[in-house]
C-alpha cells in the first residue's frame, strides 16, 4: 500500500486498518526504548511503594494491572494505613482523565476492529505508546496492533522493574542524576516535530502549551495535561469552524 | 508478609478507573456521528496533549531543560530518528546537569 503522504485530512479510510502480529513487533521494537526508560522508572516505584508500606507482590500486582506511572507515584504520595482507599481512587481516576481525550483520538482507527482487539488494546494504551501510534496512523501505516504490541513490551517493564525495586528495597539513585527524566519529554517532542500539519496547528499549539504551563503552577495535580489539550483542541476545530 | 485484603481492593478498584477513562473516550467517540467537526477535534487531540506534556517541562524547568529540548528538536527536524532524539535528550540534560549544575 503506498503511504500517504499529506496529512491534511485525519480521515482514516476504515478498511485500510489492519491488526497484525507483524504491527503489533513494529509497535513493540519503537517502544522499546521507551521501555527501557520506564524500567528505571519502574526500579524507583518499586523501592517507592516498598517505603509507602507496600509489599513487592503488591506493588508488582499494582504496576501490572493499573500500569499508569504518573497516577501510581500519586498514589504512593497518599498511601497510609489503613489505606485511605476512596482518596485513592479519586486521585487515579483524576490523574487519568486524559486518557479520555487520548482514546477519543483513537476512535476512528479502531472503530472497524472487534470489540476484544479494540478493548483489549486499550488496557494497555499509555502516554507513550499512544503517542507513538498516532505519530504512525498520521502517516498513512494504520496497524492498530501497534498500540498494544508498544503495551505490552512497556507493561512487562514496568512490572519486572517494579518487582526488582520493590524486592531489592534499598535506596535506588534518582534517575534524574541521569538525565533518565528527562527521556519521555524528549520522545514527546520529538513525535511532536513530526506531527506538524502546518499553520493551522500553530494557535492550537500555542494555547495549549499556555494553558498547560498556567494549569501546571497554580492547579494541583495533573490537571495540565487534560486542560491544555482540550484547549488546544477545541481552539483547533472552532477556529475552523469560523 | 501476607497481603493486606484493603491494599488488594485499592488495586483493583484503581485498575478499574484506569480502565474506565482508557476505554470510556475510546467508548464515546465510537458512539458519535463522525461529522467533518468532530474528526477535525479529535486529528487536534494528539499535539495539543503532547505539547501539554512537554510545555511545562520546557518552560519551567530552567536552562538545561531547555537547552535540552532545543537538542532534541534540532536532532527530530535532521534525523527523524526517534531513539536518536531520546539519546540526544538525556545525554544533554546529564551532560548540561554536570556542567551548569
Amino acid at each position: 500500500m503506498p503511504e500517504k503522504t499529506g496529512r491534511t485530512e485525519n480521515r482514516p479510510a476504515n478498511d485500510t486498518v489492519t491488526f497484525t502480529l507483524n504491527g503489533a513487533l513494529r509497535g513493540a521494537r519503537m517502544c522499546a526504548p521507551i521501555a527501557a526508560s520506564g524500567f528505571a522508572i519502574g526500579l524507583v516505584f518499586g523501592v517507592l511503594a516498598r517505603q509507602a508500606g507496600l509489599g513487592a507482590g503488591e506493588a508488582t500486582l499494582m504496576s501490572a494491572l493499573v500500569f499508569a506511572g504518573a497516577a501510581q507515584f500519586v498514589v504512593m504520595g497518599l498511601w497510609a494505613s489503613p489505606v485511605p482507599v476512596a482518596t485513592v481512587v479519586l486521585a487515579t481516576l483524576i490523574v487519568n482523565l486524559r486518557h479520555l481525550l487520548m482514546g477519543a483520538a483513537l476512535a476512528p482507527y479502531f472503530t472497524g476492529l472487534s470489540r476484544l482487539k479494540a478493548y483489549g488494546s486499550a488496557f494497555f494504551m499509555a502516554d507513550e505508546n499512544w503517542a507513538l501510534a498516532m505519530g504512525e496512523f498520521g502517516k498513512g501505516r494504520q496497524d492498530a496492533a501497534f498500540l498494544i504490541g508498544g503495551g505490552l513490551i512497556m507493561c512487562a517493564s514496568w512490572t519486572t522493574s517494579t518487582l526488582i525495586g520493590g524486592s531489592l528495597g534499598t535506596a535506588i539513585s534518582d534517575p534524574a542524576r541521569w538525565g533518565l527524566d528527562f527521556a519521555f519529554t524528549a520522545v514527546f517532542l520529538a513525535l511532536l516535530c513530526g506531527m506538524w500539519r502546518g499553520r493551522r496547528d500553530l494557535l492550537p499549539w500555542i494555547l495549549a502549551a499556555a494553558v498547560a504551563v498556567a494549569a501546571e503552577r497554580w492547579l494541583p495535580g495533573q490537571w495540565y495535561i487534560l486542560l491544555g489539550g482540550l484547549a488546544g483542541s477545541l481552539a483547533g476545530v472552532a477556529r475552523r469552524a469560523a | 508478609m501476607r497481603p493486606e485484603w484493603q491494599t488488594i481492593i485499592a488495586i483493583l478498584l484503581m485498575t478499574l478507573a484506569t480502565y474506565a477513562t482508557r476505554v470510556g473516550g475510546l467508548w464515546l467517540a465510537s458512539r458519535l456521528p463522525l461529522s467533518g467537526r468532530v474528526e477535525a477535534w479529535l486529528g487536534y487531540i494528539p499535539g495539543a496533549i503532547l505539547v501539554s506534556l512537554v510545555a511545562p517541562v520546557v518552560v519551567s524547568g530552567g536552562l538545561v531543560e531547555a537547552l535540552a529540548a532545543l537538542a532534541v528538536v534540532a536532532v527530530a527536524l535532521k534525523t527523524g530518528n526517534l531513539l536518536a532524539s531520546m539519546l540526544t535528550g538525556v545525554g544533554a540534560v546529564l551532560i548540561l546537569r554536570t556542567v551548569i549544575g
